[in-house]
């Protein structure tokens, strides 16, 4: 008999507590930046494409859901020819994010993503990547690694000597 | 035998052998670098070392190198010892100080021994605070790819191209921390091997430039065993596919055929199939038509009229024997003119009559001399040239085992041998890349090789017919042949099909034959044209020839031409006359050829990548290759298709038959000389564990997303009735039998250098023995008597000279002429004579030779070779719009 009593007082109690119901969509949700949500190709610094197509993200995928095809331009940069990720298979894992090696697939704190229409949750490069750096400001991959690109040429990477004359006999 | 203790517990091990080699038979891991199975041990990376103990009771030890420490009985190492550990991980970390950060971007990565070996020896973190060395990269032709920064000095690349396959371009330059691997100056690597830097690079200075072109990882692709289909050799490989498209070709190990390694018009020779122009839609008179149209126009042109069928030496046993049971036995033609006919014939008589075996090619390495007759094998079959390489050093090292320098001890054995060759002797109408391992060379025209090759076979055995009035010079060369094949324990004669030439081949087997008799080991090996020639020439059919003048006396008829360009193989205007008299022409191919431009009918057949078959090598060995991948709807394969034509015509004996297994089955039992091709590869019911064995990697991404820009509802895999792989990553995941292993691969060992672990003994079978049937065995000694005819002596004929094919293996080979990297490197053409024949004729290189041979008339520019015999020219065999003649013949000069 109390037990009820009590569970009634404490329910009404809680008509005074401050609400944890949101009134979606009038108001939006506050997520946190680390929130894994919409998946984005970013930008580096420079605003070259992050991605260089290395297939990391697709292999670390646990749904298979992203698909891509590593081309390169003429100076030697590659970057993805087309890069699709199926989201009515994503999980939202976030090993994607943990694969890449150069910060171009990241997720971003945003769920909207909703569709009426299964195919139109398949995002191709153009929806996916966008004007910015996302949540890894700074790094530039090509800045780090050894290949030569256009703009770039061997030996002019961080901390990197430039390149050998094999004909010198000097020591 | 001998017994040795590592980590305390005892293992057996072969005795001769090196440690490293030893633990990783016995399946231990044990990183390396500059060691190669096929390349022995130089003790350059010092990776690979293990701690040795005096005895049971030292506990101390010392660190050796295990691929420089022969195996001794009762030795006792430590790999796991902690201070051993220390060091590898030490020497993988000095190693990676200048390695570049580019694996995301390295076609290596995934697949790449150094990412394996460092992952192995635990090393994860740079402490190296100081800058990286850099080098500038080279272009390295259309082959190969070169990015230097990530080299590890391992030296691998230089002793596979100099030492291994005899390359002059490829060098280490500069010193110390500096060293530089790559050409005197940038330029296309001239070795025919060059692909098998990809291969034998432990990481990604030298990578595959096609595969560049639409990248894939190893793990994304799918596989399945292959076989090479660009000459008669039979080169095992792994094709692998992506999208859609065939994207790689890389060696499948075969302990008796190819071992670790390909030459480069089998692995850059796969454009083809992706060619744009190829067949993709069946054609009714130029018009894309529906499949349904097609075999309704097809079955309107067989019934009521004659059909025959023209078979082909490029096309698998089952399409060509699919085709002959459409037709039946009596109107069944094998696709190549008469010479070639008789040339295959007469490799089948010799092969099975007489007492000398076919060798297998890996055989031929450890053959001690070798008689070469008429081939330019660089050019015809490139990897029995590099077998012949390795051949002459069988003599030399067996010198160096006698003061105990083992075969295994590279840098050692080859300070000993220096510049010793083991014998060699070339018989060839021109110079040829092996000349220079020669002990010495023999230059004529076709007939005069045939002389020597009698001349040689009658001092071995006098009952073989001798020759008469041979030059002193001739007698000379052929006495010393003679002894020294005498003197040798496994001598072997190698010729083929190259110079067109019957006596050549005759004269071969009677060489062979005759050392035979004197109960040697002799071996003989027999090059072809085509992939399937062998596989052809088995299956019973009638001459080209005989179809053309059937058709041409009788009208209303119509012939199916398989996966054939006859005008490769007859004169162009005696098929013309044949296209045009036939009343249809159907041909089923997938390469646009002047006779599918022709044709009335096309139908699209599948590739080898796309098609399930058996060919047969030049050894007489039936190899399978699988489908890697359901080509786009409309193609299929040509065995296949032939099937739903004889479904659409009520066939009596074709509408029993529904898949490959049917086929082969059917095959096995009727043709007499193909019996034991069903066994090649286990039956499409075999299982493992009940499961399938799949032709994707565990690893296999894009499942769910490849195709959904089409349709976001995957679509059911395709199911394999011909063959027991799937089409998907799910299924068996051990090592499969040994002729269906799609792809190498073993945990922690992600690199091409898994193959390791398929083998029982490092370098050695496979494990459930190497894949292949062999169809032909040799008879009893004396069962065949000795070739006679020998032709008359060579002699200049005026206003006249003997033409003779020059082979290409960029040009000479008709799929491969439509791959993009290969049409780069393919001559243009041109006819060859000698000095004196050109100033005769006041010629000068680049002028241009107008002349007539069998009927068709050439003007062609002239280059000059002091190298040709005189009264001989030269001209390229095969090039694109340089038409095919039988040759050699006679040319009349204009």
């Amino acid at each position: 008999m109390f037990s009820i009593v009590r569970s009634l007082w404490i329910t009404f109690l809680h008509m005074f507590h401050k609400r944890e119901t949101i009134q979606y969509p009038e108001e939006k949700v506050k997520l946190t930046t680390r929130w894994r949500g919409r998946i984005v190709l970013t930008r580096d610094p420079d605003m070259g494409e992050r991605c260089v197509g290395c297939y990391l993200c697709a292999a670390a995928c646990p749904v298979d859901c992203i698909s891509l095809q590593a081309t390169e331009d003429e100076n030697g940069r590659r970057y993805p020819a087309f890069f699709r990720i199926n989201f009515s298979r994503c999980i939202f894992c976030g090993y994607c994010e943990e694969a890449c090696p150069t910060y171009a697939i990241q997720l971003i704190p945003d769920f909207e993503m909703g569709e009426y229409n299964r195919q139109n949750l398949v995002y191709e490069k153009k929806d996916l990547l966008i004007d910015g750096q996302g949540k890894y400001a700074g790094y530039n991959y090509y800045k780090v690694a050894g290949m030569a690109i256009g703009g770039k040429d061997k030996g002019e990477a961080e901390n990197e000597n430039p390149p050998v004359d094999v004909k010198s006999l000097m020591p | 035998m001998a017994t040795v203790y590592i980590d305390n517990k005892s293992y057996e091990v072969g005795a001769g052998k090196n440690l490293l080699e030893s633990c990783l038979s016995l399946g231990l891991d044990l990183p390396y670098f500059c060691w190669h199975p096929s390349l022995g041990s130089v003790g350059a990376c010092r990776q690979c070392a293990v701690k040795v103990y005096k005895d049971a009771d030292d506990k101390k030890g010392r660190l050796i190198m295990s691929c420089m420490e022969p195996v001794a009985d009762n030795q006792r190492i430590s790999i796991q010892d902690p201070e051993a550990k220390e060091f590898r991980e030490h020497v993988v970390e000095w190693l990676m100080t200048n390695h570049p950060h580019d694996c995301a971007v390295c076609d290596e990565g995934g697949a790449c021994h150094l990412q394996d070996m460092t992952v192995m020896t635990g090393h994860n973190y740079r402490h190296f605070q100081y800058k990286k060395r850099t080098y500038q990269n080279q272009y390295l032709g259309p082959f190969i790819n070169h990015e230097m920064n990530r080299c590890i000095q391992c030296y691998r690349c230089v002793r596979f191209y100099k030492d291994y396959a005899g390359g002059k371009d490829l060098d280490a330059f500069a010193s110390r921390n500096q060293v530089y691997f790559g050409r005197h100056e940038e330029g296309t690597l001239e070795s025919e091997f060059s692909g098998n830097l990809a291969e034998i690079c432990p990481t990604g200075v030298f990578t595959d430039k096609t595969l560049k072109e639409h990248y894939t990882r190893k793990w994304d692709l799918t596989n399945a065993p292959s076989i090479c289909q660009h000459c008669s050799v039979g080169c095992n490989t792994i094709a692998g596919e992506r999208y859609g498209e065939l994207r790689s070709i890389v060696n499948r190990y075969n302990g008796k055929v190819n071992g670790y390694f390909l030459c480069d018009r089998g692995r850059f020779g796969y454009g083809f199939v992706n060619a744009e122009d190829r067949i993709r839609k069946p054609r009714v008179r130029h018009e894309t038509v529906s499949r349904e149209t097609v075999l309704e126009e097809i079955k309107r042109s067989i019934l009521g009229h004659n059909v025959i069928g023209i078979g082909s030496p490029r096309a698998s046993l089952q399409s060509n024997f699919v085709l002959k049971a459409l037709v039946g036995e009596d109107n069944f033609y094998h696709g190549v003119n008469d010479n070639e006919h008789n040339l295959g014939d007469l490799v089948v008589k010799i092969l099975t009559e007489g007492p000398a075996r076919s060798l297998p090619l890996k055989e031929v390495e450890n053959c001690d001399a070798v008689f070469i007759l008429g081939e330019d094998l660089t050019n015809t079959a490139p990897m029995v040239a590099l077998a012949v390489r390795q051949s002459v050093r069988r003599q030399p090292l067996q010198h160096a085992a006698k003061n105990n320098i083992v075969e295994w001890n590279d840098a050692a054995a080859r300070e000993f041998i220096q510049d010793e060759k083991g014998p060699l002797f070339m018989a060839t109408v021109h110079t040829t890349k092996l000349d220079e391992l020669a002990t010495r060379v023999y230059r004529a025209e076709p007939d005069n090789i045939a002389r020597l090759g009698f001349a040689v076979a009658h001092l071995l055995d006098p009952e073989a017919p001798a020759v008469d009035d041979l030059s002193n010079d001739e007698k000379e060369q052929a006495l010393q042949i003679a002894n020294t094949l005498q003197q040798v324990q496994r001598p072997v004669i190698i010729s083929g099909t190259g110079c067109g030439s019957e006596i050549i081949l005759r004269a071969a087997a009677n060489v062979a034959w005759a050392l035979q008799k004197k109960n040697k080991a002799a071996g003989i090996v027999l090059t072809l044209s085509e992939s399937n020639a062998m596989g052809l020439a088995l299956l019973n059919g009638h001459r080209l020839q005989s179809a053309l003048d059937t058709i041409l006396n009788r009208r209303d008829d119509t012939v199916i031409i398989l996966e054939n360009d006859l005008y490769r193989h007859g004169p162009p205007s005696v098929v013309d006359e044949f296209m045009k008299t036939c009343h249809n022409v159907i041909v089923v191919d997938y390469l646009n050829t002047p006779t599918t431009q022709k044709a009335s009918v096309v139908v699209p057949a599948g590739t080898f990548a796309e098609s399930d078959g058996t060919v047969v090598n030049n050894e007489g060995r039936a190899q399978r290759f699988f489908q890697v991948y359901e080509p786009a709807q409309g193609m299929q394969e040509s065995w296949r298709w032939l099937l739903n034509i004889g479904a659409a015509v009520d066939h009596p004996r074709l509408a029993a038959w529904k898949n490959f297994e049917d086929v082969t089955r059917a095959l096995a039992a009727e043709e007499v000389l193909l019996r034991g091709v069903e066994k090649v590869t286990p039956p499409s019911s075999f299982r493992m564990a009940g499961q399938r064995i799949p032709r994707e990697s565990h690893r296999y991404s894009g499942r769910t997303s490849m195709n959904a820009a089409i349709n976001v509802s995957e679509p059911k895999p395709p199911e394999d009735a011909d063959s027991s792989l799937s089409y998907t990553m799910e299924g068996y995941r051990g090592q499969a039998p040994s002729s269906m292993i799609p792809f190498f691969w073993s945990p922690g060992w992600n690199s091409v250098q898994s193959v390791n672990k398929y083998q029982d003994e490092v370098g050695h079978a496979l494990r459930d023995g190497d894949p292949g049937v062999r169809l032909l065995e040799p008879k009893e000694r004396g069962a065949a008597p000795y070739f006679s005819g020998i032709p008359e002596a060579f002699h200049p004929m005026k206003d006249h000279l003997l033409m003779v094919h020059l082979h290409h293996i960029y040009g000479s080979e008709e799929l491969s002429n439509h791959s993009k990297p290969v049409a780069e490197r393919i001559p243009q053409p041109y006819v060859m004579l000698n000095n004196d024949d050109a100033a005769e004729r006041r010629l000068n290189a680049g002028d241009t030779l107008t002349f007539e041979v069998e009927g068709q008339a050439f003007a062609l520019p002239v280059v000059i070779s002091q190298y040709l015999p005189k009264g001989v020219a030269g001209m390229p065999y095969g090039l694109e719009g340089l038409t095919i003649v039988e040759l050699p013949a006679w040319s009349i000069l204009k």
